[in-house]
């Protein structure tokens, strides 16, 4: 079977490119937007391997196959595997607690020792999770295709229009039944001064964020989550949000230059899981969510299974 | 009574849609519970929300749109007008913020545009506090509902002022009234069905729960009892002991 072609190429459909090809598989790659950029949603991603962390609210299926992207990534792009700091503020100590009973894979801990930066509070430390630099991991992956022979054609190009198997790695342009877009806002802060070794996630009952450190002082600062198809810039009310919340964890933040805003949409399904659908010989590879860079090696994998051998993972849907 | 502007529900249950870990964890809670009516908040997600819309459209209650988070008559007249366009109903659930820490109800703004709704031909539920003289002012602007609170939003607090709800059910006894906002637990919902409430709303309370589907399970079955309590005419409080055995069967050893 060498006759595959990807449409998308956005983390789903490299990873599974990057799947195929360890598998002695040489697919072609179809965007129409070429190379990954600000246009596909992956670009906006926090780039967090937080499988425990998500586990509070993601269904099982996704804490227990996204323990094993932090490895799988490591193969291509630079991972940081040092954990997840989650901490709240003193007035919302109690959504400490609960969430550290509703998640696994953490100890209690004090912070001024895991993030001398930041001022002393309460937290929990999840020591398996990892991050990455989502652009960077793109560029990685897309080098790594590139010097097996894979490059990425800029050309529109629908399932119909392609011979032989197709994985349809589309995102929301797939426009499949029951997927929908769920708008997510970003910002980029530089702040050289802070130095964080590791994500911090606040909890707030009302605006929880997360900040992800990346290279040269930078820090994604995500995200809302609004059940919204629309890609407007972000809103105002957005952006005060995210930045107070950011203020309140460290105001220190508040001198921060604002690098860049993002907004885009993740395509999800129902029950916000990613799946394999089989149409004949097309596999629709969907419904990443908010877990793009955490699910894509799982679902590349069960692809990859379904494609050689038949077998049927539990992300996979014939239908 | 359970008759909203003309309309029986089959249930006193009404439940939120925001804040669920996904859509279909949305849809168990309300499978699981029966409500009657989803509530759908419309400001920040105005218009473009397709996919989520139909979700909730398929779950096939009654949907009662709200102004959750607007905080000026104004603003709250505006998204109503784009709720009854979009949800093609008259019902809206008024709401208008004074307080951003305690989100409680402006009596003023709420006053305001309860009468330019009513006038406009929408069957409005105010989101009222225990007030008697502003629920008598809302009736008055044309409210043949009322939703006074329970406690701030999403505080999970329960009843806090059970008095004031007491005279409030007794002062209005044929409006029906629906408790909102700041229920936490399914022993707070029995509480206000068997105080004479009619139904009661609920969202953090169910949508924040470890197991959803389960906590709106358990609300469904608490606002059953209540109700079912209420209609079973309760004995009385003395302050006395009333031994539940006559005395006079009792063998004398």
């Amino acid at each position: 079977m060498t006759d595959v072609t990807i449409i998308g190429a956005g983390v789903a459909g490299l990873f599974a490119a990057h799947e195929l090809l360890r598998r002695g598989v040489h697919p072609r790659i179809l965007d129409r937007n070429g190379p990954p950029g600000p246009h596909g949603c992956s670009w906006w991603a926090g780039g967090m391997l937080a499988p425990w962390c998500e586990g509070v609210t993601a269904e099982p299926v996704v804490a227990r196959l996204g323990a094993g992207a932090a490895s799988a990534w490591a193969e291509i792009t630079p991972v940081t595997h040092n954990g997840t700091l989650v901490v709240a503020l003193d007035r919302d100590r109690a959504e400490l607690s609960r969430f550290a009973r509703r998640a696994t894979g953490h100890q209690s801990c004090d912070t001024a020792e895991a993030e001398p930066d930041l001022p002393r509070r309460q937290g929990l430390i999840f020591p398996d999770e990892a991050h990455l630099d989502p652009r960077r991991a793109l560029a990685d992956l897309q080098a790594k295709l590139a010097a097996q022979g894979v490059q990425i054609e800029t050309a529109a190009a629908t399932p119909e229009d392609v011979p032989g198997t197709v994985i349809d790695a589309r995102g929301l342009a797939a426009g499949l039944p029951g997927l929908r877009g769920v708008r997510g806002e970003m910002v980029v802060l530089h702040a050289p001064d802070i130095r964080l070794s590791r994500p911090v996630r606040l909890l707030h009952p009302r605006h929880p964020i997360y900040l992800v450190p990346r290279r040269d002082g930078l820090f994604m600062l995500g995200a809302t989550q609004l059940e919204s198809a629309s890609r407007a810039p972000v809103s105002a009310r957005s952006a005060l949000e995210l930045l107070s919340a950011a203020y309140a964890l460290d105001p220190r933040f508040a001198e921060a230059s604002v690098f860049e805003l993002g907004a885009d949409l993740r395509p999800a399904f129902a029950d916000n899981v990613p799946r394999v659908i089989v149409q004949g010989r097309v596999l629709q590879l969907n419904g990443l969510f908010r877990h793009g860079y955490l699910m894509a090696p799982a679902l590349a994998r069960q692809a990859g299974d379904y494609l050689l051998s038949g077998t049927k993972g539990e992300l996979v849907h014939e239908g | 009574m359970r008759d909203f502007y003309g309309v029986t529900l089959s249930n006193a249950m009404m439940l939120g849609t925001a804040g669920y870990p996904s859509p279909a964890v949305m849809e168990a809670a309300f499978r699981g519970s029966g409500a009657a009516v989803a509530t759908v908040s419309l400001r920040r997600e105005a218009g473009e929300g397709q996919g989520f819309w139909s979700i909730i459209r398929s779950l096939g209650v009654r949907i009662l749109p709200n102004t959750a988070g607007c905080h000026s008559a104004h603003e709250a007249v505006t998204t109503a007008r784009m709720a009854r366009d979009l949800f093609e109903t008259n019902w809206i659930k008024l709401e208008v913020i004074g307080h951003a820490d305690t989100l409680q109800p402006d009596p003023f703004g709420l006053l305001q545009a309860a009468e330019t709704l009513a006038a406009d031909g929408f069957e409005v539920f105010p989101y009222t506090t225990e007030d008697q003289v502003l629920a008598q002012r809302l009736i008055e602007a044309g409210c043949r509902v009322l939703m006074p609170w329970g406690a701030p939003i999403g505080s999970g607090m329960g009843l806090m002022n059970r008095q004031g709800l007491r005279m409030l059910r007794a002062a209005s006894p044929d409006v029906p009234m629906v408790i909102d906002a700041g229920l936490g637990l399914p022993s707070h919902a029995a509480d206000a069905m068997e105080m004479g409430f009619d139904a009661v709303l609920l969202n953090s309370a169910v949508s924040q729960a470890g197991d959803p589907a389960a906590m709106a399970r358990a609300f469904a079955l608490a606002v059953q009892a209540g109700e079912l309590a209420r209609d079973a005419d309760p004995m009385g409080v003395r302050d006395m002991a009333v031994p539940s055995t006559p005395l006079l069967g009792k063998a004398w050893l």
